[in-house]
Parts: C-alpha cells; structure tokens; sequence
C-alpha cells in the first residue's frame, strides 16, 4: 500500500465563495458521501480544508535570527486549499478516489505519492 | 543506463553482432516484460537483459544461436538479476520478497526456457502509456521497453541528445516506482480510456519515422508494435485499424519523397513503386473491420487510405467514397485537422471555392498542412498573389527542410 496526497488549490483573484448556501450544502453533501466510503474501504487516512492562504504566516532562519512574515510561502497564485491523505493499492486505486472527489467539488485535484511517513523508516 | 545495443564493439565480428543486435531488439521486450513481473523494478529487468546480451554477444557467435533465442535471454536475464541482487545489500532484501526464489528453484540452469508470456507484454506497453505519464515519456519508454531500442536510439528518433532522453527515461521510471504506476493490463472496461494513448503512442512512432530523414527505421518499428498490440488484443477493432492504417501508409513510404528529400503529392506519385503486398495485407485488415462494423478513427482514416492505394490513377480516385469516410470521421473525431482533410475531399468533389469556403472556417493558423491547403485552393481559383503569400507562410512553419523547399516552389517539385 503506498499514501498519496489528494490536494485541492484555489487560485487567488478566483472568488471561492461564488457558490450559494445551497450549492455548499450540496456540496458538503456529495464529500461527506466520499470521505465515508473512503473510510469504510479503509482508504481514508486524514483530511482538511484550509483557511485562505493570506492567514498563512512563514517563519525561517535568517542570518542565524527567526524572521516571522506574514503570508503564504508559495510565491505563486496557486495555494494548497485542502487535501486528504489516502492509502491505496496503487496510483490507479488513488486516481480512483481523485476522480470521484473532482466531480463532487468540480475542481482539479493533484495526486501526489508519499516518499515515507512519519511512522515508517524513511525510504 | 543500460544500451545493450552499444556493449562490446568487435568490429571481426560485426555481421554476427548485428545479427546479435536484430535479435534481441527483436526479443528483448518479451524478456524485459516477464521479468519487470519477476523482479517488481524495471530498472533491475534492463540491466539483467542488458547482461544477457552481454553473453549473447561473446557466445552466440562462437557456439551458434540457442533453439530458442528468447527463451535464453529470458533465461540468462533473470539469473543474471538474482546474481546481481544477491551483490547488493537492498537487492537480497528485494530478493527475500520475491516468490521466484520462495520455492528453492534458484539454482543455475533449473529454470526451464520460458516461452513468451503476452500477457506480460500487455502489462508492460499499458505501464509505459499510463495516462499518469507525459506523451513524450510514454514514447520513449514503450521504445526503449517494448521496442527494445538503445537510449541513443531512441534519442536520435526525436532529436534530442542522449543525456536528455536519458534523464527523461529515469524520470519517468521514478515516477512508476515512487507513484507506483501498476503493472497490469487495464479491465475491459477501462480499455476506452487507456487505449487511447496505446494506439496514439504507435501512430506518433510511426510519424516521427515517416518525418526523420536520419531515423526512418521508427516505421518498420511502429509496424511491429502495432503486430504486437494485434496479437495481443484481438477482439480490439481500432487496433487492427492502426495497423492496417500503417500498412497503408507505409505501402506509398517510398514513393513520398525524391532521392532530394523532397516531397511528392499523392497526385504525382509514382503508383507503380507502392508496395503491393502492404496493400493487400491492409486491405484484408479494413475488409474485415467492415465486416465488424464497429467504425472508429483509425480504422476510417484505414479505410480512407485503402481508397486511395485503390485507384490506379490519381484522377481514377473515388473522391465521393472519401468524403463519406470523413464525414464519419469527423462524426466521430471532430477535431480542425479532420475538418481540414474533409475539406480537401470537399475540393475534389465539389471544387476549391466550396473547400475554401469550409477551409477558412478553420482556425489552424500554426498547423502548415492549413496553409498549403488555402495556398493550393487559391492557386485552383485563379488567385496567385494570395497563394504565393500561403505557400510562404506554409513554408515558414513546415517542419523539415524537404518540406520548406517544396513549399517555397509554390508546391511543385525541384526541376
């Protein structure tokens, strides 16, 4: 069994609240169908949704000192929005469970394998 | 990287290593794909045919051929990988894993000859085609697996330089192993979306050939694949029309060109210098695709290719015939470039002014086939200042240097 990264990304200037209450709680509906098929099949291993990226704060090492910035790492306009962490056979198993959740949240998912996992040795 | 067509150059015994060399390109994706199954890595399956072929090249030439030359590079192959993991620390930890030695039958020689297994053939040209890979990678592996072509081969058939293709060979590996691209041949029901890029990477192969003045060899080689993929799927229609679609092509590869390079119109070509035998053979094909009835784009541009190796004369051409093949083609495949090919039919059966019309519809403007198209329309239709501005324009985006010339002469030939 190999872990993958299910990540979904907003492009920023792109409003992600267009959708009506309606539509959200429809969406929230189809999800919440997926992540318990996901975890019923054993496939499920975490998930999340995240803030918009301008809550993000960045802290490195700087000349020996700890800047604190505010804002997203990723100088892009693409930023990570949400993810789940899944468990499958193999890509095709993954790109199974992707599929199913780009259609339910109409938006494009990357799939993206774990090279090792905090309770394993690092391969 | 391995290259087993480069290993060991003696030039005493140059006709026996060609000969060497035919065979195993000819046998080495049987080998490479029963043995990716064997040891689970692509990598560990090339370098044992790569050793194998090592052997073959001192042996073969001293004591003759085996009976049967691919069961024997199978053969050595895996012995020469379970050699070679029993040397590495990892290797014996892969090895431990692998039924192959669970049963005790690891010593030298025990293994009988193994006959082709297709069926690992099929997991492998499905791997290598995985929609999860780049086009680029999937060519270049499927030639360098299934093919059996060297990394320098398959690098001087696209132009690139061999560390380039090296790295895009590893890279895409990588990502087989890391994503973990499985090695299985798609359910029936998968087969509409994972054929597809199957069939596209051999008609891309094949092109890269008929365009390649230095590698022309990527027809024949398309041409196999293609066998290959027929004998493995036979219930799939598009598959026999692939082939019978390169058959064709192919039967007119010699007539295209003038010993210049230059090209030559189907109107001109010599119809007496297409190679009959290809004819008949793709003419079977898409006699029997009829027969099936289950239409689909390969085998209507089959069909389309069949009517014209049909007619004696390009005049004798049953234009009408060609228009209904691609009308259901662009039925089924409604793309510009199709819609540009029915056009020319239009033109024929209809004349220019209604092909132009149709034509310029189309937005191709960086496709230069569109060009010379409108180019040889306008000239039909009396305009010859527009079409010299399209035969250069044409010209200024055609891909080959053969092709730019006979452009440049407003479509006609060098005197």
């Amino acid at each position: 069994m190999t872990k993958y990264l299910l990540s979904t990304h907003t492009v920023e200037d792109e409003t992600r609240e267009s959708r009506t209450e309606e539509e959200m709680r429809e969406l929230g509906r189809r999800v919440g169908t997926i992540e318990r098929e996901m975890k019923s099949s054993g496939a499920w291993g975490f998930s999340g949704r995240l803030h918009e990226p301008d809550t993000a704060t960045v802290v490195r090492v700087s000349d020996g000192e700890v800047v604190t910035t505010d804002g997203p790492f990723a100088e892009s306009k693409e930023h990570l929005a949400g993810f789940y962490i899944i468990e499958a056979e193999d890509l095709d198993a993954a790109l199974g469970w992707a599929s199913k959740v780009t259609a339910a949240i109409n938006a494009p998912i990357e799939v993206r394998p774990f090279a090792g996992f905090a309770d394993e040795p690092m391969g | 990287m391995s290259r087993w067509a480069d290993s060991a150059r003696d030039p005493s015994a140059a006709l026996d290593e060609a000969e060497v060399g035919r065979i195993f390109r000819e046998e080495s994706g049987h080998s490479v794909a029963s043995l990716i199954r064997v040891f689970g890595d692509i990598d560990v399956a090339e370098d044992a045919v790569q050793d194998a072929f090592a052997i073959a090249l001192r042996k073969w030439p001293r004591e003759g051929l085996p009976p049967n030359p691919g069961g024997w590079i199978t053969t050595t192959a895996r012995n020469r990988g379970i050699d070679r993991l029993r040397r590495e620390s990892r290797g014996r930890e892969l090895l431990g894993e692998l039924a192959v030695l669970s049963s005790g039958d690891d010593d030298r020689g025990e293994f009988e000859e193994e006959g082709p297994v297709d069926d690992d053939r099929l997991r492998l040209i499905f791997t290598c085609c995985h929609p999860a890979l780049s086009r680029e990678a999937q060519v270049a592996l499927t030639l360098r697996l299934l093919g059996g072509l060297s990394t320098e081969e398959v690098a001087r058939s696209f132009l690139v330089a061999e560390p380039t293709m090296a790295k895009r060979l590893v890279r895409a590996k990588r990502k087989i192993k890391a994503a973990r691209i499985p090695y299985r041949a798609p359910a029936d029901h998968e087969l509409p979306d994972r054929l597809p890029p199957v069939l596209a990477v051999v008609y891309l192969t094949y092109n890269a050939g008929l365009a390649s003045t230095t590698e022309p060899s990527l027809c024949p080689e398309a041409i196999r694949l293609a066998r290959i993929l027929v004998a493995l799927m036979p219930d799939e229609p598009e598959v026999y029309g692939l082939l019978a679609l390169l058959l064709l092509t192919d039967s007119r590869r010699a007539s295209r060109t003038r010993p210049d390079g230059s090209l030559v119109l189907l109107a001109e070509q010599d119809r007496r210098r297409w190679d009959r035998a290809l004819i008949e053979e793709g003419h079977a094909i898409v006699r029997r695709c009829l027969r099936r009835d289950q239409p689909g784009p390969y085998q209507l541009q089959a069909a389309i290719n069949a009517v014209h190796a049909d007619a004696a004369t390009f005049e004798e051409t049953d234009w009408s015939q060609i228009l209904a093949l691609y009308d259901q083609l662009l039925a089924l495949a409604p793309t510009p470039v199709v819609a540009l090919n029915r056009a020319i039919a239009i033109g024929e059966v209809e004349g220019p002014a209604a092909a132009l019309e149709l034509v310029d519809a189309l937005d191709l403007e960086s496709y230069y086939p569109f060009h010379a198209t409108r180019a040889d329309l306008l000239r039909r239709l009396g305009r010859p200042s527009e079409a010299a501005a399209e035969y250069e324009r044409a010209a200024a985006l055609a891909p080959t240097d053969a092709e730019r010339d006979f452009l440049r002469r407003g479509g006609r030939a060098a005197r």
